[in-house]
């Protein structure tokens, strides 16, 4: 069974602006990981930053020069 | 085998080039396919390799960092995804094929003639701006006779003139400095298998913030799949198709080694080796060398003739006898061959790495003594 539960997702327009996260994120320190974008989201594939919502303002500073789509609460 | 044909693609990788190929071969899944460890390796990879070109060419952004899979790709992506029907182009007489015929297909191109030692009046650019003039395309160093154009100065004659500035820096990049925001490069063309030293298949595109290029080439993206057109942002907007993942993990180890190195210790050892070797061949009689030597600041090139004999022949004499590599014929350079009057017996090339040494030239000059007697 996959277990579920309210959770954080940033998603992006390329890869290279997933990558760019991920590297920002690491070398700050903030939780999360690359998923494949969930398809309750857009059925378009790419990746998603899962994280959890209270890392919400650390992913709103980190991403703020960076080529983001769209952030959302959602449960996965 | 002494091998002097290093602007055709540098024989001697480092390395740590050939294990990165290696170990991305044996590691690497599809970048931005999926999101498993192994597709993350390969995406991880070429971004990263996306931000030291930034740096090594001051490109504001490096997801304006784009791979094809060469210079030509490169160019042909920046000048028809710049230029629009009715566009008036300028270029020069000393540029590659990879420039030329994209801008013939175009059309509306004019040239600034080189002399007969292939060199530019730089006024000239000026004087070829019409009112619908859109860019200028141009090398940074000739492939034929290792003369370096000053691209900063035609970048303010471009930034100036409200023109888009389009580099070819296929003999320069690694071993030149290149700063796309104080020369004012809007569009810089590299490819990864020359003084780069990475594997061959890779190369790109550098954009400047705020050009738009339209995508030369659409297709699979691993993102926005349901558009019906290739997404606009960069660097997927020119990017169609699974990327040369294993070529760019060398490519990236290409540029830590360059960056360890140091670029201008890499060109100033070229340069100390091409002019060891001009100085020893241009005296011989006989020997006819090609472009301007008044000057150190080369590109690693010295192109000649031996008498009248035909480069092809030459050239196939030092492999055969001699066991030197080089490059004879139109080195694609056909424009730059009518000016130095060079068309019918071409010339032989001899461009030098860094990883030649004095030794190897000093065998050259023998050879060419011998040949020319």
């Amino acid at each position: 069974m996959i277990e579920r539960k309210l959770r954080l997702l940033v998603t992006f327009h390329t890869t290279a602006g997933a990558m760019a996260m991920e590297k920002r994120c690491k070398a700050q320190g903030v939780p999360g990981r690359l998923i494949p974008v969930p398809r309750s989201i857009t059925a378009d594939c790419g990746m998603a930053w899962r994280a959890e919502l209270e890392q919400r303002r650390a992913l709103e500073t980190i991403t703020a020069d960076l080529d983001v789509d769209s952030f959302y609460e959602l449960i996965c | 085998m002494i091998y002097l044909d290093n602007a055709a693609t540098t024989l001697h990788k480092p390395e740590c080039v050939i294990q990165a190929v290696v170990q991305a071969m044996q590691s690497m899944g599809n970048s931005g396919r999926s999101a498993h460890e192994e597709a993350l390796t390969a995406s991880r990879v070429i971004f990263d390799t996306r931000e030291k070109l930034a740096r090594l060419f001051r490109c504001a952004r490096p997801d304006h960092v784009i791979f094809t899979a060469n210079s030509t790709e490169a160019l042909n992506i920046a000048i028809a995804g710049a230029l629009s029907e009715g566009d008036h182009v300028i270029s020069t007489d000393c540029e590659h094929n990879s420039v030329l015929r994209p801008l013939y297909r175009h059309g509306n191109v004019d040239f600034v003639p080189a002399g007969k030692d292939g060199t530019v009046n730089y006024n000239s650019f000026t004087e070829l701006i019409k009112s619908n003039t859109r860019a200028i395309v141009c090398t940074h160093a000739s492939n034929l006779t290792g003369n370096v154009l000053d691209i900063a100065r035609i970048g303010q004659i471009a930034h100036a003139n409200g023109l888009l500035f389009i580099v070819d820096a296929s003999q320069t990049a690694g071993v030149f400095p290149v700063d796309m925001e104080r020369m004012h490069i809007d569009v810089l063309c590299f490819t990864g298998h020359k003084s780069l030293l990475g594997p061959q298949g890779t190369g790109g595109l550098c954009v400047a913030e705020g050009v738009e290029l339209r995508p030369w080439k659409v297709g699979g993206t691993g993102v926005q799949t349901y558009l019906e057109h290739q997404p606009e942002q960069y660097p997927t907007r020119l990017e169609a198709g699974t990327l040369n993942g294993h070529g760019i993990a060398g490519l990236s180890a290409a540029l830590d080694y360059i960056a360890e190195v140091g670029i201008d210790s890499i060109r100033q050892q070229e340069q100390m080796l091409a002019r060891r070797f001009y100085e020893g061949v241009a005296g011989i009689d006989g020997v006819t060398v090609y472009g301007d030597f008044s000057t150190t600041d080369r590109a690693p090139i010295v192109s000649l003739n031996v008498l009248d004999y035909d480069s092809s022949e030459v050239s196939d004499v030092l492999a055969q006898e001699y066991g030197i590599a080089t490059r004879p014929g139109a080195h694609c350079a056909p424009r730059l061959h009518r000016a130095l009057g060079t068309v019918e017996q071409g010339a032989v090339r001899f461009s030098f790495s860094h990883f030649n040494t004095e030794s190897e030239v000093d065998t050259a000059i023998a050879a060419i003594r011998e040949v020319a007697k």
